[in-house]
């Protein structure tokens, strides 16, 4: 393959016309994610492509593994094009019927599209299904309808134009300002304006410069990143081309963390595409500018996903940040200026160039421009990855896009933002999605991460749960995150235990306001906030553990007598079916009995118990 | 200077120290590349014992002990022995939430082995992930690369029992 001149991109465009319009033949778009891979996708396409082959359709019907839909919970997901009818969780026992149905009858197999929870309906069409038709795909405008292992199909959806504005009509002071009329901010968490870090880098003297991309999305329940850098990865290369075109760079790294390896393997095929079309490397399309681009794998520490901390990774030593200033735009990797932005924040970057800043500023609230993808996890029944304009409710997202809390309990809060975030009540359910809205409330955006809890989630064990996972990932340097996070969570360890006593509640406090003013990083200076936070909307969760010894949500299990109370118990024998142990006696029309020497306290009764009736 | 000679270990065959010699080769002139060729290393050997990482060290002009530093930072890095079958437990927020301490709970009763161990045997070793990003089908396992969802207690062991 020769490298490419901006023509060539239009031809390839024209190539792919009926692709694009899938007017050719019929088209089955298996999502080929991690997630849907962990159910099974892989063996399913396999299946697809013998069935196919057997019925001799092959020059009917094409098979291309996308990259995520968004719709997890109901993964493996199949897509049939041009109809767009969206088929969900499939397995390699259905192809043969699945075949039979659409292909050759040229029917729907009903009982695998997606059934309506509320008016029991089948919805075929994707577009209708509330999931999808609520949400505004822009940074995911190309989920499910390309391969990205095959650059030409992210070229025929306009790929690299942005970058080819940039380069020949564009300098880098427009490019910046371009960026300044979008509003984007770093989609990471701490959502600094974009343009500002850019122009600071660009500013800053030196002939050699970085520009590098975080990859490293180590927030528990945030999976953003994976599914672009899996599913579209070229908008990142794009977007991290564009910067250096900005701010002067010709050497860019992607830090991946090494959990993700189907990102690092697809990135490492489009970069490797890239460079053979001549869009990465020496003279991009002909224009003369220069950008080399490498993949530096993370090694399992989330204080890396740190600004200062990756650059030290990078420089093959431990993950731990350093003060600043200096900042990174001035001294950053190896002391040169450098700009480290998001995997979302870069893979807008290319539509904000080709349509604008204009067009992505024209959706959003007054300081949150444009749209945010977000992880939806936990208790709710679509679990997903939804992108919506800024300004959506928590109400929206929660309950008409995720579908709302499954098994017919209530909502309790959600955590925003992950470990540096918060948990968000019910009288909070309108709040705006939008940086200062959450902040006001006590959490943070953060990267993403919307972990939904229901009524049997105890806060003080989350609280407990947030800080062990900040201690555990500390770096040590500091020693208001090492020592002081590691003495709150010995609090919360006495009180979940039984053992708190009223004063621990002010040392939390008092402790939470020393690390979050000393820390020497966001790890440290967020890592008391759910504690904070929990402890402001759910205080009387903290009181019943330490006056009372009780866990109202029936989870911490030293305070848990497991015992079935013979008056709540219906005899529905549901709890002696399920238990792993062999722990429980029932027999019909007779309450149910736990043996505590065989009981190994999985609390499985207690999350199948409908009553209520073990304490 | 004497040359660098090859420690005797029982866990490191001669072509596994081949592969180490290529990888050293690989990012010897990358500064930075130390945390890269242990990875690299682990993936050959299967851990990281202390004679291998100071090996590395020494043929990549890097002290021991910043080599050791990077090795002992990385959760990723084990200087322990591992079993035959590696199993992999999500603890992210999804996965908590969905109930996978008791499925470490399950697994503890079963086999004795808790977090970071590896069975007296060398049949299971126990890692605790810090989120593999597949929330949807929470709580996730992954052994031996095969990743598996909705992975409950009362499902873990018929699973781990088709790995002898």
């Amino acid at each position: 393959m020769s490298k490419v001149t901006v023509q060539d991109l239009k031809k390839i465009k024209e190539k792919y016309s009926e692709f694009l319009s899938f007017s050719d033949k019929r088209y089955i778009m298996l999502c080929g994610d991690t997630g849907c891979r962990a159910m099974g996708c892989h063996e399913i396409k396999h299946a697809l492509e013998q069935e196919i082959e057997k019925r001799g359709l092959t020059d009917k019907v094409a098979i291309v593994e996308t990259g995520c839909n968004g719709f997890c919970a109901n993964g493996p997901i199949v897509v049939i094009q041009p109809e767009d009818i969206f088929y969900q969780k499939f397995s390699v026992e259905d192809v043969e019927e699945f075949v039979e149905c659409e292909f050759v009858k040229g029917e729907r197999l009903e009982r695998l599209l997606y059934k309506d929870p509320v008016s029991k309906k089948r919805i075929a069409n994707h577009k209708e299904i509330p999931f999808f038709s609520k949400q505004l795909m822009r940074v995911r405008k190309n989920r499910g309808l390309i391969d990205p292992e095959n650059i030409e199909h992210y070229i025929a959806r306009d790929g690299y134009l942005g970058c080819a504005r940039a380069l020949f009509e564009m300098s880098p002071e427009d490019i910046i300002e371009e960026m300044k009329q979008s509003g984007l901010r770093g989609r990471g968490g701490a959502g600094f304006p974009t343009y500002l870090k850019w122009q600071f880098a660009k500013d800053a003297p030196g002939d050699i410069k970085y520009v590098l991309c975080n990859a490293d999305e180590g927030d528990p329940g945030a999976f953003m990143d994976r599914s672009i850098l899996e599913g579209d990865p070229h908008a990142v290369l794009e977007g991290m081309i564009i910067a250096a075109k900005a701010i002067g760079s010709n050497r860019g790294y992607i830090y991946c963390r090494a959990e993700y390896p189907l990102a690092i393997h697809r990135l490492q095929i489009a970069i490797s595409q890239a460079k053979e079309y001549g869009l990465l490397g020496d003279d991009i399309l002909g224009s003369g500018f220069s950008f080399n681009l490498d993949i530096y794998h993370g090694a399992g520490a989330f204080v890396c996903g740190e600004e200062t901390a990756l650059m030290m990774s990078i420089e093959g030593k431990r993950g731990m940040p350093r003060p600043r200033p200096p900042f990174p735009a001035h001294k950053g990797l190896w002391n040169k200026p450098t700009i480290l932005n998001n995997v979302e924040t870069f893979a807008n970057v290319p539509q904000i160039i080709l349509k604008g800043g204009k067009w992505y500023s024209s959706v959003g609230t007054e300081s949150s421009k444009g749209t945010k993808v977000f992880a939806l996890s936990g208790d709710i029944n679509n679990i997903g990855l939804v992108e919506v304009p800024m300004g959506t409710s928590l109400r929206t997202l929660i309950f008409d896009i995720g579908g709302g809390i499954p098994k017919k309990r209530k909502f309790k809060a959600v955590q925003l933002g992950g470990p540096s975030g918060g948990c968000v009540p019910e009288q909070y359910l309108d709040l705006p999605v939008d940086y200062e809205a959450i902040v006001k409330a006590g959490a943070i955006m953060g990267s993403g991460g919307v972990v939904v809890m229901d009524n049997r989630t105890c806060m003080v064990d989350m609280a407990r749960f947030f800080l062990d996972f900040c201690q555990d990932e500390s770096c040590g340097k500091c020693t208001p995150c090492r020592e002081g996070t590691k003495r709150m969570l010995e609090i919360l360890e006495r009180i979940t235990h039984g053992e708190g006593e009223m004063e621990d509640i002010d040392r939390l406090e008092e402790l939470a306001e020393m690390i979050k003013d000393t820390s020497l990083c966001g790890l440290g200076q967020t890592a008391p906030n759910p504690v904070l936070s929990t402890l402001r909307y759910f205080r009387h969760e903290y009181e019943a553990h330490i006056k009372e010894k009780r866990c109202p949500a029936k989870k911490c299990v030293a305070l848990l007598k497991f015992e079935v109370d013979p008056e709540k118990c219906k005899s529905c024998g549901l709890c002696y079916k399920s238990c792993p142990a062999g722990a429980i006696e029932w027999k019909k029309k007779e309450p149910a009995v736990i043996n505590k020497d065989k009981c190994v306290k999985c609390l499985t009764c207690y999350d199948k118990c409908r009553f209520d009736a073990i304490d | 200077m004497s040359p660098i000679v090859r420690p005797k270990h029982e866990d490191i065959s001669d072509k596994m120290w081949d592969k180490v010699d290529e990888i050293i080769e690989k990012y010897r002139n990358f500064t930075g590349g130390i945390t890269q060729a242990l990875r690299e290393a682990q993936e050959v050997v299967g851990y990281l014992p202390i004679p291998l990482i100071n090996y590395i060290a020494d043929r990549m002009n890097i002290s021991r002990s910043d080599a050791f530093g990077v090795a002992s930072f990385y959760a990723l890095f084990s200087l322990k022995p591992k079993g035959r079958h590696l199993i992999r437990v999500c603890l992210g927020t999804a996965c908590y939430v969905k109930g996978i301490k008791d499925v470490l709970t399950r697994i503890h009763q079963e086999y004795g082995l808790e977090v970071g161990d590896t069975t007296e045997d060398r049949r299971f070793s126990l890692e605790g992930v810090r989120c593999l990003g597949a929330c949807g089908f929470a709580p996730v396992m992954v052994v031996d690369g095969k990743t598996y969802g909705t992975v409950t207690a009362d499902k873990v062991i018929e699973i781990l029992e088709n790995y002898k």
